[in-house]
This record gives C-alpha cells, structure tokens and sequence, in this order.
C-alpha cells in the first residue's frame, strides 16, 4: 500500500519524475542462510500478518510445504541436502522477493504505477493498478511474482512495506527465533553480514560470504551463504543475476526507438503528399475512356 | 455512380467484407497492443474500458484477425507470387515515388510491391502469431521456460512494430493513389484507372478474363 506516496524513486509504466523530493535511509533484510534452522517461523509470520491463506497441500516427502511461491506464500522455506568439502550439509534458504536495486519486474511492467520501488528500496506491487498482463514475471531474474487465478494480480513480498513504513521490522524478521532474519538500513546490515562472515570463515567456511548480487545493482533483501562461490546449491540460487538482455531490449532502447520509427513514417508518408501530389490518373487515359465520369 | 457497370470488378463483396474485418480488428490490436508497449499510449486503454480489459481483449482481437487474414491470404496466394517483372517493377519505385509513371513495368491485378507486402504481411503475422501465444499469460505462458517469454515478448514487440509501420504505409499509398481505395470500398474502378495501374490486368478483364 502507497504509504510512502512522497518517496518513490521508480513507477513502472511511467516516463516522467515520481514524488521523490525526500529522501528515506535504504533499509535491508539480511538472511543469515548458516543461523537458519528451517523452522517456517517466517512462513507463518508472514501469511499471519499480511493475512493470507494458502490452500492446504499434500506432502511431497520433503520438508519443503508449500513446494513453491504462491500468490499466497509470499516467501517459502527450500531445503537442500548438498554434498560440500565439508561432508553433508543441509542448506535451508528462505526464498522470496529480493528486492533489487534494478527491479526487471518494475521495467516490464506497462501499467502505471502497478509496481512502485521506494527510496527505501522497498519495490511494492499496487494491485489496484495491477491489469494481470504478467510481464513482470517475464522480467524477473528471481522468479518471485506469482499471478492469482481468483483476481488475475500478481502478489509477491513486500517487505511488509506497511510495517516498515511505521517504523517496524517486517513480519519474518520479528519473528525468527535465532536472528538469522535480521533488518535495518543496508549499510547496518552489510555490516552486520561482514561480521557474520568473518565468524563463518574463522570457523572454516572458507568460501563464506555476502550474496548481494551486482547484476541487479545489489538487493534489500541479501543473505550470508557459507558457500557463497556456489549459489546455485542454495536450492537454485541464480549466480549472476541481471535483467535478461531480452528485456532490457523490449522495455529500454526498442520503446522509444519504435515508437520515433513510426511517428517518422507517418510524417513521412504527409509531406510526401504534399510535396509530390497524389497519382492521378493521366490526361491521355481519361480521355480515351470520356464516358466513364 | 459507385456501382457503374462499365466499371471494372476488382473485389467481390466477399472479398471485401473479409478485407475490412482483417482492416477493423488490425486496428484495434494496434490500439490496444500498443499502451502495453509504451507508457505514452497508456491512454489509449480508456477506449477499452481500461487496463486489464485491454489486456483481456487484445490476444482475442488477434485470434480473430488471425482467422480472416489466414482466409484472405489463402484466398489471394497465387495472385501474390513474385515474378521476374515484379522485380523489375520493384526498380522502378523511386520513379513512382516522384510521380513519374512513364517507365513502370506493366503490372497484373497486384503490382510488385502489392505482392511483396502481402508476403511481408504474411510473415510477420505469422511470428506475431506464434510469440502472441507464448506471452499469453492467462493460458499459455506457464507452458513455456522464461527464457523463450521473454524472446517472444521481443518478437511480438518488433514484428508489431513492422507491421503497424506496413500497414501506414498500406494506407498512405491508398490515399496517395486516388481511387485505388474504390476499389475496396465499392468493389468496382474506372477502366482509366485500371490501365494506368494495373494494365496486365485491364486487358485480361477487357479481353473477358478475370
């Protein structure tokens, strides 16, 4: 919701300036993946406060419930069992909207002011102005937006923009029970992540590190990982994510390329008949068929 | 008089009607594609009751169009092949262009750039087609990797755009060369008319062809 109407860096489908004469401090969740201990605390933290219900699943055999994001499920817990230079390692991330710097969900989307990113860094979907084209699951590098099939909007999370607004932390971080969800401004946080990692290597994991991918110009919403050379077996964790250079073609230079291209001809096409004249039919032909006109 | 008998039939009512259906639903694609392109046609929802109501309309108008541009095209495929003299004719269009239609070819009842455009039509309706599916979201999206959305997302926009810049220029020479567009309004033209332009053509009708 458009709490923070006077703080908006980005709008989708808009070209000119959104409100943005304040400027707020960027904030940061930091998910610590080696403190988690995959309790789905967050899970239900989150569905409580922004009210949401999934439908109940079946059990796939695993600890994964639900198995993906849903309209729903705005974050879901992925567990993975992994074979490391440290023997068999259970990695459990917890999986959601990461809230980039350079949100590719944001630059596909046609409708104006659908998804909005705040000077905080919060990028929020507006359902109200959501039409359910789904572009911006076509532009995100994360596969985050999940589009409902009662209302034909996307849903994804907000970062519990609303309690961020009011100066609480978001719902997941309120409630984790060992500080491996933890929020405030991104530089406190990378911080705080630099520390953890430190410890983490201290205690041997040497390829411990900070996942805040530079691709998306960075995320307000990164992780600790003990292998952070190896995102990947962080349940699929992209290694270098960035807007497809699809879409950047699609909704960058080719919009007002197309659209010049266009007006161009249509000028084009004006002053041709205007400087040349129409093609009329000859003199000599309508002579030699006088009975016709 | 529109009907004048000793004017020449060019297009059947038929033919006419399936024309104007494929005319009247391009048109409405364009409308309502384009505000999902660029923000600066967003406008253009509010002939359509909006944003989502665009974006639920728009893919149905392009079934449509589909269905009668695929019968049209069927129906005028072998008055479209290129021949050596469309080329020929093809030469020449700078002349054209400056009025001067002393040296064009002879052409039949489709000039070389008539025909070439059809073919052009035909392609890009046909990658239109095929990327408009993909990137259906409400029905088919789900069924295809991201990577190949996101590929048809930009080939829906780029074969749009030629084709939107096709049919301006389809329009224009309508315009430009008076009385071409009686043809396909009332069916019949002036035999002057069908010397000047297609006179291949007028001697086959002339001589009792069609």
């Amino acid at each position: 919701m458009a709490l923070q109407s006077l703080d908006i860096t980005r709008r989708s489908g808009t070209t000119t300036p959104s409100p943005a004469q304040r400027k707020t401090m960027e904030v940061a969740k930091l998910i610590d993946v080696s403190k988690c201990i995959g309790c789905k605390a967050c899970q239900a933290a989150c569905m409580e406060w922004n009210d949401t219900r999934d439908k109940i699943g079946t059990n796939h055999g695993v600890l994964d419930n639900p198995m993906d994001l849903t309209e729903n499920s705005w974050t879901v817990m992925r567990y993975s069992e992994v074979e490391t230079s440290r023997g068999l390692e259970w990695l459990i991330r917890k999986d959601g909207c990461m809230h980039c710097a350079k949100p590719g969900c944001l630059k596909a989307c046609p409708a104006p002011g659908a998804i909005v990113q705040y000077s905080n860094g919060i990028v929020d979907f507006q359902e109200e102005n959501c039409i359910g084209c789904g572009y911006c699951i076509t532009g995100c590098p994360f596969n985050i937006p999940r589009l409902s099939k009662k209302d034909s909007k996307v849903y994804k999370c907000t970062l519990c923009s609303d309690r961020v607004a009011v100066g609480l932390e978001p719902a997941c971080a309120k409630t984790c029970p060992t500080g491996a969800i933890v929020f405030g401004t991104k530089e406190d946080m990378m911080h705080h992540a630099q520390g953890r990692v430190a410890d983490l290597k201290s205690r041997g994991f040497t390829s411990a590190g900070i996942y805040d991918p530079k691709g998306v110009d960075g995320t307000h919403v990164f992780y600790v990982l003990q292998h952070a050379d190896t995102p990947g077996i962080y349940s699929g964790l992209p290694k270098a994510p960035s807007i497809s250079g699809m879409v950047s073609i699609w909704k960058g230079v080719f919009k007002p390329v197309a659209s010049f291209a266009l007006a161009l001809g249509a000028f084009g096409a004006f002053f041709h008949y205007v400087i040349k004249g129409p093609n009329e039919v000859s003199k000599e032909n309508e002579k030699e068929f006088e009975d016709e006109k | 008089m529109k009907n004048d008998p000793k004017k020449l039939l060019r297009y059947t009512p038929s033919e006419r009607a399936n024309h104007w259906l494929t005319a009247i639903t391009f048109i409405l694609l364009a409308l309502t594609g384009l505000p999902l392109f660029h923000p600066f046609f967003y406008p253009l929802t509010l002939l359509f009751g909006g944003g989502i109501w665009t974006r639920i309309i728009h893919p149905f108008f392009g079934i449509l169009m589909v269905i009668s541009f695929g019968i049209m095209s069927f129906h005028f495929r072998q008055l479209n092949t290129m021949t050596p003299a469309d080329w020929q004719w093809m030469r020449h269009l700078r002349e054209l262009a400056n009025g001067d239609e002393r040296n064009m070819p002879e052409s039949g009842k489709f000039n070389g750039g008539q025909k070439l455009l059809f073919r052009l039509l035909v392609l890009f309706m046909a990658l239109l087609l095929l990327s408009g599916i993909v990137i259906w979201r409400a029905y088919f999206s789900f069924l295809f990797p991201v990577w190949v959305v996101r590929l048809s997302a930009v080939v829906h926009a780029a074969a749009a755009t030629v084709i939107i810049g096709l049919i301006m220029f389809h329009i224009y020479m309508a315009i430009w060369m008076r009385e071409s567009m009686d043809a396909m309004l009332y069916g019949r033209v002036r035999r002057a008319w069908a010397k000047q332009h297609h006179s291949a053509w007028f001697r086959q009708v002339i001589s009792g062809g069609k």
